[in-house]
């Protein structure tokens, strides 16, 4: 296959997922603003937008004025933003284009349609009323798209690239969300028995979709520890970065074994693997959690640059 | 029903009465309410969307991607006609071949003094860098479009010939899949003969016509502009259909004396390129320095025997209306007999005699650019204003040479279901020719273009036609 079709397949799957991903922050963001006075709605905007990492551009804008559908619509389908869900669908959608002959036709038709309908909910300034709308507007295309992709495409690298830029990208977004909030888990987990911002710890477990499974693992306990252990380790929630690292190496030995070798992308991944095998959650708060997820993002990112050499996306 | 008395009418005769090629569809129709029929409408148009069979329109930026309207009463063609038409097209296009190789070697139909030789020397779609080479398997026009109109029961006559780039093929598989999908007891009712072999048919046609250096199953690669060229999702389409790489100019580079493609396991060289890229653009060595859609030095590899460029470079000189205009001769000298297809009577207003016939009858007369494509630049008579047809004259008369005319023909019209009901509109058609050493094979159906608007006689989708599906009944 084409280095450019390779690139495209990722790059259409990360815009996918980061899409989602976004939709998802902003879901959890609008439920804990919902649920607070107004300064502290704010404060949760704010890291909203720190998580996706867009505070200069934010700021640049509209300086400090965290205000709810001042930031979902930035998010959502502002002109200025890049980064905004409705650039990423757009470039989705553009990079499913530029790659068509990879793709089934019902993955493609849905990432047209995807493309089509989010174009149309995003047409005007989304208004409060309507925003848990147009987040399950999104969620339900991405879902679409998955299911397309998993019930057509052949198991070949056009998959394993395209399931690479999903992982890589999820991978990151778990462990951003994970490194804007962790200092909520850091005090509780020094001070056993204080009383959890529950609402906090919802709030994280949410915008990974995490909080119905994270509930019926632990009966409904919640325990900083645990959380983080969910996040971080368990291998069965398809958000953990553990379970993002396992479908990396999947995909990655898929591409070995189609090409009768393997590359500098596998011998990173095989370092990131160990890492997350070896270390225990125990071992994860005494090295720091911060810095765990600082290493792990700097990791993951490599592995993506390393594939794009390996696999002459550019050149 | 006809609306003009002195077109002809493809589905009914001047009396009302169905001509025998429609008998069996009419026959379905009369069983089929118009509420359904319209929904049915509806529907195949957010198939297209969804599908994205769109085209840009350049310059139409709001408007980016737009949908060729497609009209759901097909244009049917009877079995009888079709082979009386394949006849007339393979001779006109072996004739076209043996033409391209003649000007760029020995030119004896110059030397015969049958076309002139500033034609050919003047013109800017021919290639000095063409010269003296013979492309592989000997094939200049790999891929061939025919645009036909109708002006009665037996007169087929060619408007125009396609040999550079033929665009609209995607169209006639669409159109026949949508088609199927709306309306499958249709097919079961009536029998077609079937289109969606045609990649299937293009991707061996190309096969034949790799170079020696290629190995049993040849490399073959659509070479598209990219994602905003108007037709990229044809590129697409048929890459995807053939099984073959879609590449860019950026994909491509030339890598120890061929054309390689960059793949995820490094360079891999590329036997057969169907390039959908002019041929200006083609090679930024060679010809516009500029260009980055091209392979820097493919010409290059190409001259010496390493790669097939379909259609060769330099074709595009055929698709010239002055060219077009000696067409009779041109059939003439190469096969040896007489032209089974006509040509619509042209004036060469080059020529002094024509020129003065074409200013006094300016009103009466298509006016069209030597080089024109796309319904563009051209002057409609009899649907023309008087400023207009002053303000044409100026330019007729200060470039003589960058024009032919031709009488304005009377189309055949099919009927489009509008929202009256049926209601007949002009039409042509475009059937695809493909030529490989093996033979000249031509897919029985072909693009059918409507003029949506009443009585237009502009069928160009970028000047708002549509298209309809074209069947060749089985006999």
């Amino acid at each position: 296959m084409l280095g450019r079709t390779a690139n495209g397949t990722f790059w259409m799957a990360r815009y996918l997922e980061r899409a989602e991903n976004t939709a998802r922050l902003i879901e959890a963001g609008f439920r804990m603003a919902l649920t607070r006075d107004a300064a502290t709605a704010h404060e949760e905007w704010r890291s909203v937008i720190t998580t996706v990492g867009q505070t200069g551009l934010f700021e640049e804008l509209y300086g400090q004025d965290y205000a709810g559908d001042r930031v979902w619509n930035f998010l959502l389908r502002d002109k200025g933003n890049p980064g905004s869900v409705l650039a990423m669908i757009e470039a989705a959608r553009s990079n499913a284009r530029s790659v068509r002959t990879a793709l089934t036709r019902e993955v493609w038709e849905a990432v047209n349609e995807t493309w089509m309908v989010l174009t149309e909910a995003l047409s005007r300034p989304v208004r409060e009323a309507l925003l848990g709308q147009v987040l399950a507007t999104i969620r339900r295309q991405a879902t679409l798209v998955r299911g397309a992709f998993d019930g057509s495409m052949l198991r070949n690298e056009a998959y394993n690239f395209s399931r690479l830029g999903t992982f890589i990208e999820r991978g990151d977004n778990t462990a951003r969300i994970l490194d804007v909030k962790y200092y909520v888990l850091l005090p509780s987990v020094a001070w056993v028995g204080s009383s959890l911002d529950n609402v906090q710890w919802e709030s994280v477990l949410r915008s990974v979709a995490g909080d119905r499974a994270y509930r019926w693992l632990n009966a409904g306990a919640m325990d900083p520890r645990g959380i983080a252990d969910f996040l971080l380790l368990d291998r069965r929630f398809p958000r953990s970065l553990h379970f993002c690292i396992d479908k990396l190496r999947s995909n990655l030995a898929g591409l070995a074994h189609e090409y009768g070798h393997e590359s500098e992308a596998h011998e990173l991944m095989r370092g990131l693997g160990t890492r997350f095998h070896e270390t225990g959650i125990e071992g994860i708060f005494d090295f720091g959690l911060h810095e765990f997820i600082q290493d792990f993002i700097a990791a993951n990112q490599q592995v993506a640059q390393a594939i794009e050499r390996d696999y002459r996306f550019y050149a | 029903m006809s609306q003009s008395p002195s077109s002809y009418d493809e589905m009914f005769e001047a009396d009302g009465t169905v001509r025998p090629a429609y008998a069996g569809y009419r026959e379905w129709l009369h069983g089929q309410d118009s509420a359904s029929l319209r929904r049915k409408g509806i529907e195949a148009e957010s198939f297209f969307r969804r599908t994205g069979i769109t085209f840009n329109v350049y310059g139409d930026t709001a408007g980016e991607e737009r949908l060729i309207p497609f009209d759901m009463i097909p244009r049917i063609i009877t079995a009888r006609e079709w082979r009386k038409l394949t006849r007339g097209i393979e001779q006109r296009v072996r004739a076209l071949n043996a033409f391209l190789h003649d000007i760029y070697h020995r030119q004896e139909i110059v030397r015969a003094g049958r076309v002139p030789q500033r034609l050919i020397a003047e013109n800017a779609a021919y290639l000095p860098q063409m010269v003296g080479m013979v492309p592989p398997g000997g094939v200049y026009t790999h891929i061939v479009g025919i645009d036909l109109v109708r002006t009665g029961p037996d007169e087929f006559m060619v408007l125009e010939d396609n040999a550079r780039t033929p665009s609209g093929v995607s169209y006639m598989l669409e159109n026949r899949e949508t088609m199927m999908a709306m309306f499958p007891e249709l097919f079961t009712k009536v029998s077609v003969r079937p289109v969606q072999d045609y990649p299937r048919r293009l991707a061996k046609s190309l096969a034949a016509c790799a170079p020696a250096c290629a190995g049993d199953r040849p490399t073959v690669a659509v070479l598209t502009p990219g994602i905003y060229n108007s037709a990229y999702f044809e590129h697409a389409f048929l890459a995807d259909q053939m099984g073959a790489e879609l590449v860019e100019g950026s994909d491509l580079r030339v890598v120890d004396g061929r054309v390689a493609m960059r793949t995820t396991r490094g360079y891999t060289p590329v036997d057969v390129i169907y390039r959908r890229v002019d041929d200006e653009y083609l090679d930024p060595l060679t010809f516009n320095p500029n260009s980055a859609l091209g392979v820097p030095g493919i010409m290059d590899i190409y001259r010496a025997g390493g790669i097939t460029i379909a259609n060769a470079p330099g074709t595009g000189i055929a698709d010239d209306k002055a060219i077009y205009s000696f067409m009779p001769e041109i059939v003439e000298f190469y096969t040896g007999e007489k032209p089974l297809l006509q040509n619509v009577p042209t004036w060469r207003c080059s020529e002094k005699d024509s020129l003065a016939y074409v200013l006094d009858n300016l009103a009466e007369l298509v006016v069209k650019e030597v080089h024109g494509s796309g319904g563009y630049g051209m002057l409609i008579g009899p649907t023309a204003s008087k400023k207009e047809i002053a303000a044409f004259a100026q330019k007729l008369k200060a470039k003589p040479a960058n024009y032919i005319a031709q009488p304005t023909l009377s189309l055949s019209t099919v009927p489009i279901f509008a929202k009256s009901g049926l209601a007949p509109r002009h039409v042509d058609l475009r059937p695809f020719v493909l030529v490989s050493p093996q033979g000249i094979d031509i897919t029985p159906g072909g693009l059918t273009r409507v003029a949506l608007k009443k009585g237009s006689l502009v069928v160009n989708s970028s000047q708002g036609g549509g298209t309809k599906d074209s069947w060749v009944l089985e006999d």
